[in-house]
């Protein structure tokens, strides 16, 4: 199964819930595509939801950083929660976690925006 | 199955077209293979995102894609261990030309981790150069430092 992408507004943070695959080919390219979108669209506070991902290879790291860059320099800001073990293992293998700021409950996380 | 002297036994060794395809087959080829080894499970994502990106190197920086170029999937298992190696028939590359994905200037690169991931995931790498026929990777994976 490729990435599956929802988004929903819980006040100003607009919440990209993922889950599958964010893999080289079709997960990664509408993962960028959709975050893109948000970010074109004067979305400024986004926050990923990763807790339903089960995989994420070098490409989809890097179609992560990319966002981040893309948020980040259009003034928005980008931030994760519900990491897995294995996602959180990639970030600190990458030094990532040294990046993007995440978190492990959605709560907690939404309430960093204000 | 026939062993060579070191107790080995090949138990893949095959071309694959240069396709994305490829990655996916050969991830759940060698999953199979580490599988029936007995490595546990958490092993089992390691070696098979090392495959992954083993074969995305190929098939994507390696071969571009060349439809008249190929990927070389080979697995070995021996007391304990699985040896995986994956060749492509790309232009080759320098290990020392690699940027260093964990230096504070690359960070935000977008590419350039799939062989950090390797050496995280593997218990020994090793990339060959080989001369005009491309890049040829070797992994290896043990079955005592997983705990399994």
């Amino acid at each position: 199964m490729s990435v599956k992408l929802t988004t929903r507004q819980v006040g100003d943070v607009t919440v990209i819930d993922a889950s599958g695959r964010i893999t080289l080919g079709e997960g990664a390219s509408h993962f960028r595509d959709t975050i893109r979108d948000l970010a074109g669209k004067g979305h400024k506070k986004l926050l990923l939801n990763l807790g339903e991902v089960s995989y994420i290879d070098s490409s989809g790291i890097g179609e992560m950083v990319s966002s981040f860059a893309t948020v980040t320099n259009g003034g928005g800001t980008l931030k994760l929660v519900g990491l897995n073990k294995r996602i959180k293992d990639l970030l600190q293998i990458t030094k990532l976690y040294t990046v993007f700021e995440a978190f492990d409950e959605e709560a907690v996380a939404l309430r960093s925006f204000a | 199955m026939a062993e060579n002297q070191a107790g080995e036994k090949v138990r893949i060794d095959e071309t694959l077209p240069s396709e994305l395809e490829s990655v996916d087959a050969a991830e759940e080829t060698v999953v199979g293979i580490a599988t029936e080894a007995g490595f546990p499970e958490d092993e089992l994502h390691r070696i098979g995102m090392a495959v992954r990106e083993a074969m995305v190197n190929a098939v994507v920086h390696g071969n571009r894609y060349s439809a008249r170029k190929r990927v070389r999937l080979r697995v070995l298992e021996g007391p304990g261990r699985i040896e995986i190696t994956i060749g492509d028939e790309g232009e080759g590359f320098e290990m020392e030309t690699v940027p260093d994905p964990l230096s504070e200037e690359n960070l935000l690169r977008h590419s350039g981790r799939g062989l950090l991931l390797i050496q995280a995931f593997m218990d020994a790498v090793d990339v060959k150069k080989m001369g005009t026929a491309g890049t040829e990777i070797t992994m290896v994976k043990r079955l005592s430092a997983s705990g399994g």
